[in-house]
C-alpha cells in the first residue's frame, strides 16, 4: 500500500472518532509543549548566565587587599589598603598567561554637569582594564597613556550616568565636575547592562588611576601607590589555577609575608565562580527537560492503549483487509503510521503550544527571548518516534491476526 | 488443467480439547468457469475447505494448486498475493468499511495490488456497474440496503477479476427475493465466464449451481452435476 493511500486511510480513522482521537492526542500535546518550554526556560536562564559571564569578562581573577588586624581587632577583607600599582605591575611582568593586571581604585562621587546632576561609582583605572574587562568606548575615545601618567583630568562616561547628565546631547568634550574639579569628557563607554548581582555596570565614571588617588578618592588610599583591587586577566582558563598560586608567591614575597603569617590580600577566581553559575544553570534545564520528557513517555502509553482498543474494535476491518489481499506488513504499516500520525499531529499542536508557554514566559521574566529551532525538530522527531515505539506493539498484534479468526469476531 | 486441484487435502486442528480432523483427504478439481455449490451441515468441513481454497489457511497436509500455483507452500505474503490476484470473497456479512463509500469499499482489493488512483477509480466504477449499482457509487454502506450492499461487496470481489469468486453464505443476511436477486447475478456472472464456489447449507440456494458437493465428517459424500434453477424465473413466480 502506498503511503499517501495510508496516510489518508489514517486520517480517516482519526476523524472517525475525532473526540478520542484529540484526547490520546492530549498527552503527546502536552509533553511536546511541556519539553519545548521547559527546554525554552531553561536555556534562557542560561543565556542570562552566558551574558552576565561575557560582560565581566573571560578568564578574570580578582587581588583583593586582605583583612587587617588593628589593636588586636580582625577588620575584614579589603580593610586593609595593602596593594600597589607596582603589584600589577609586578604580576603583568611575572606571572605566566596573564594578559592584563588592571588595579583600580573605587569610590562613590556626586558628578555634576550644567544644571543636573548624579551620584554614581567613580573608578580609577589604568589602559589594562579595558582589555581586562573586555569593555571599550561607545563613542569618542578611552585614555591615552600620557594622560594615565600624567593623571590628567580626563573622563569616561557609563551609559547610565551620560543619559541622566546630558540626555539626547553629546557629552563629548563637555566638561563635568567631580569634587569641584572639572573633568573633561573624552568617551562614552559602550552598554555593558546587568551584573550577575543584579547591578547596573553602566552607572559608572573612569577616571585615570592617578587623578582617581589624589583628586576624588583618596580617603582610602593614603598611601601614594595603593589601590583597591586589580583584576587579572588570564590568556587561557587552565592558566587561572597556576597563576592564582604564583600571584600568592609573588604577593607574599613582595609584601614580606613569612611563613605561618596570614596573606594581607586574597585572591578569587571570578571564572570559576560563573562556570558555577553556569554549570547548575545547565543542571536545571536538563532536570525540566527530563520532567518534560517523562509526561512525552505518559502521552506515548497513552497512544499505545487507544491503539489497542482501536485494533480489537476492527478486528473485522483488519480480517476483510487480509481477505482481499493485504500482507502482514501492509496491516503492520497501516496501524503504525496511525499511531505516528496521531502523535505527529499532537506533537505539531504541542509545538504551538510549547512555543506560545515559553514566550510568554520569557516575557514574564524579561529573558531574552529562546525557543531554539533545534528543541522544535527534537520534538517532532521525538512524538514520532514516541507514535512508532508505542504504536509498534498494537500494530504488530493487529498483523499476526489470523485472517479467518478475524472476519469471524463480532 | 483444473482451476483448482486438491490431493489428500487435510487439515488437522489441535486443540485443548485434543485433535480434531476437520478436512480429511479431500481430492477435488474445479474446472475454470463453473459454478459450484459446497454444502453440507455445519461441522461437516466445509467452511475449512472454503477456508483452504480460499487461501486464507494452509493444508495440514495433501497438495492444492490454485490456477497452476502450489499453494501450501507459500508465506503469509504469497497467500496474500494469491488471495489477492485470484480470488474474490463475497461474506455472509457483506463486510464493507463503515467510513468509506461504496466506491471506496470497492478500490481496495486495488490499493493492495498497487494500482494508481485513477486506475482505481475506473475499474471500480466499471465493477459497480456490473452488479447495476453506478448510481450508490457515493453513498455509504449505512446508507445502502442489505441487497446493495452485498452487491458492492460482489463488485469488490470482481475488481481484480480474479479466477475465482468465492461465496460464504452469500445470502443467509438477506431476505428471500433479495437473496434471488443476488443468486441471479451469481449466474450472470457465471455465464459470462466467472468461476464461482458458493459455500451454503441452504438447499435452495445450492439448486442454482451447476454442480453440487456434499461435505460430511470432513469428507466428500456426494458430487454431482444439476440442472441449476434459473433464478430469475423464481423472481417471475414469485411476482405472479
Amino acid at each position: 500500500m502506498r503511503w499517501i493511500e495510508a496516510i489518508r486511510s489514517a486520517f480517516s480513522a482519526i476523524m472517525a472518532n475525532a473526540l478520542r482521537s484529540l484526547l490520546t492526542m492530549l498527552g503527546i500535546v502536552i509533553g511536546v509543549a511541556a519539553v519545548i518550554a521547559m527546554v525554552a526556560i531553561g536555556s534562557g536562564a542560561r543565556n542570562l548566565v552566558d551574558q552576565q559571564i561575557r560582560s565581566l569578562g573571560a578568564n578574570l581573577a580578582i587581588v583583593t587587599p586582605g583583612n587587617v588586624t588593628q589593636g588586636g581587632a580582625r577588620l575584614g577583607a579589603g580593610a586593609a589598603s595593602s596593594l600597589t600599582d607596582e603589584d600589577a605591575q609586578a604580576i603583568r611582568r611575572e606571572i605566566d598567561g596573564v594578559v592584563a593586571a588592571a588595579p583600580f581604585v573605587q569610590g562613590g562621587a556626586q558628578v555634576v554637569a550644567g544644571g543636573s546632576n548624579w551620584g554614581t561609582r567613580i573608578y580609577g583605572i589604568d589602559l589594562d582594564w579595558f582589555s581586562a574587562r573586555e569593555w571599550d568606548v561607545a563613542t569618542g575615545r578611552t585614555f591615552d597613556p600620557e594622560e594615565v601618567r600624567r593623571g590628567d583630568i580626563v573622563i569616561l562616561l557609563g551609559q547610565t550616568v551620560a543619559r541622566n547628565l546630558f540626555a539626547d546631547e553629546d557629552p563629548i568634550d563637555q566638561f563635568v565636575r567631580v569634587r569641584n574639579v572639572p573633568f573633561r569628557v573624552i568617551g562614552v563607554m559602550a552598554p555593558k547592562g546587568q551584573s550577575a548581582f543584579g547591578q547596573d555596570q553602566d552607572d559608572v565614571v573612569f577616571v585615570p588611576l592617578d587623578t582617581g588617588r589624589r583628586r576624588v578618592i583618596g580617603r582610602n588610599y593614603a598611601k601614594d601607590r595603593s589601590v583597591g583591587s586589580i583584576f587579572v586577566k588570564f590568556a587561557n582558563e587552565s592558566d587561572i589555577e597556576p597563576g592564582i598560586e604564583s600571584m600568592t608567591e609573588l604577593l607574599r614575597q613582595r609584601h614580606r609575608i613569612i611563613g605561618e603569617q596570614e596573606d594581607d590580600f586574597s585572591i578569587r577566581n571570578l571564572t570559576e565562580i560563573a562556570n558555577t553559575a553556569s554549570a547548575s544553570a545547565n543542571t536545571l534545564s536538563m532536570l525540566l527537560a527530563a520532567v518534560a520528557a517523562v509526561s512525552l513517555l505518559v502521552g506515548g502509553i497513552g497512544i499505545m492503549n487507544i491503539m489497542l482498543v482501536s485494533v480489537t474494535e476492527r478486528t473485522r476491518e483488519i480480517g476483510l483487509r487480509l481477505a482481499v489481499g493485504a500482507r502482514p506488513r501492509d496491516i503492520l504499516s497501516q496501524f503504525l503510521i496511525e499511531a505516528t500520525t496521531l502523535s505527529t499531529i499532537g506533537g505539531a499542536l504541542g509545538i504551538g503550544l510549547g512555543v506560545g508557554a515559553a514566550y510568554l514566559v520569557a516575557q514574564l521574566a524579561g529573558w531574552p527571548s529562546l525557543v531554539s529551532t533545534n528543541a522544535i525538530l527534537m520534538a517532532v522527531g521525538f512524538s514520532a518516534l514516541v507514535g512508532i515505539f508505542f504504536g509498534f506493539y498494537p500494530a504488530q498484534r493487529a498483523a499476526k491476526l489470523d485472517p479467518i479468526e478475524a472476519l469471524r469476531r463480532e | 488443467m483444473a482451476l483448482i486441484e486438491t490431493r489428500d487435502l487435510r487439515r488437522v486442528y489441535d486443540l485443548d480439547a485434543g485433535r480434531v480432523v476437520a478436512l480429511d483427504s479431500v481430492s477435488l478439481d474445479i474446472e475454470q468457469g463453473d459454478f459450484v455449490a459446497v454444502m453440507g451441515p455445519s461441522g461437516s468441513g466445509k467452511s475449512t475447505f472454503m477456508n483452504l481454497i480460499g487461501c486464507l489457511d494452509r493444508p495440514t497436509g495433501g497438495q492444492y494448486r490454485l490456477a497452476g500455483t502450489a499453494v501450501e507452500s507459500l508465506d503469509a505474503a504469497g497467500l496474500a498475493r494469491l488471495r489477492n490476484r485470484e480470488i474474490g470473497f463475497v461474506f455472509q456479512q457483506f463486510n464493507m468499511l463503515p467510513r468509506v463509500d461504496a466506491l471506496g469499499n470497492v478500490e481496495l482489493p486495488m490499493i493492495y495490488a498497487g494500482f494508481d488512483r485513477r486506475t482505481r477509480r475506473e475499474r471500480a466504477l466499471q465493477a459497480l456497474g456490473r452488479v447495476g449499482l453506478v448510481d450508490r457509487a457515493h453513498h455509504r454502506p449505512m446508507q445502502l440496503s442489505g441487497g446493495q450492499q452485498q452487491r458492492v461487496a460482489i463488485a469488490r470481489a470482481l475488481v481484480n477479476s480474479p479466477s475465482l469468486l468465492l461465496a460464504d453464505e452469500p445470502t443467509g443476511a438477506l431476505d428471500s427475493r433479495t437473496a434471488n436477486e443476488i443468486m441471479a447475478l451469481f449466474q450472470e456472472l457465471n455465464r459470462e465466464g466467472v468461476t464461482i464456489v458458493l459455500v451454503t447449507h441452504d438447499a435452495e440456494v445450492g439448486r442454482h449451481a451447476h454442480r453440487l458437493v456434499r461435505f460430511r465428517d470432513g469428507r466428500v459424500i456426494d458430487d454431482h452435476r444439476q440442472t441449476p434453477v434459473n433464478a430469475r424465473d423464481l423472481e417471475a413466480e414469485a411476482a405472479q
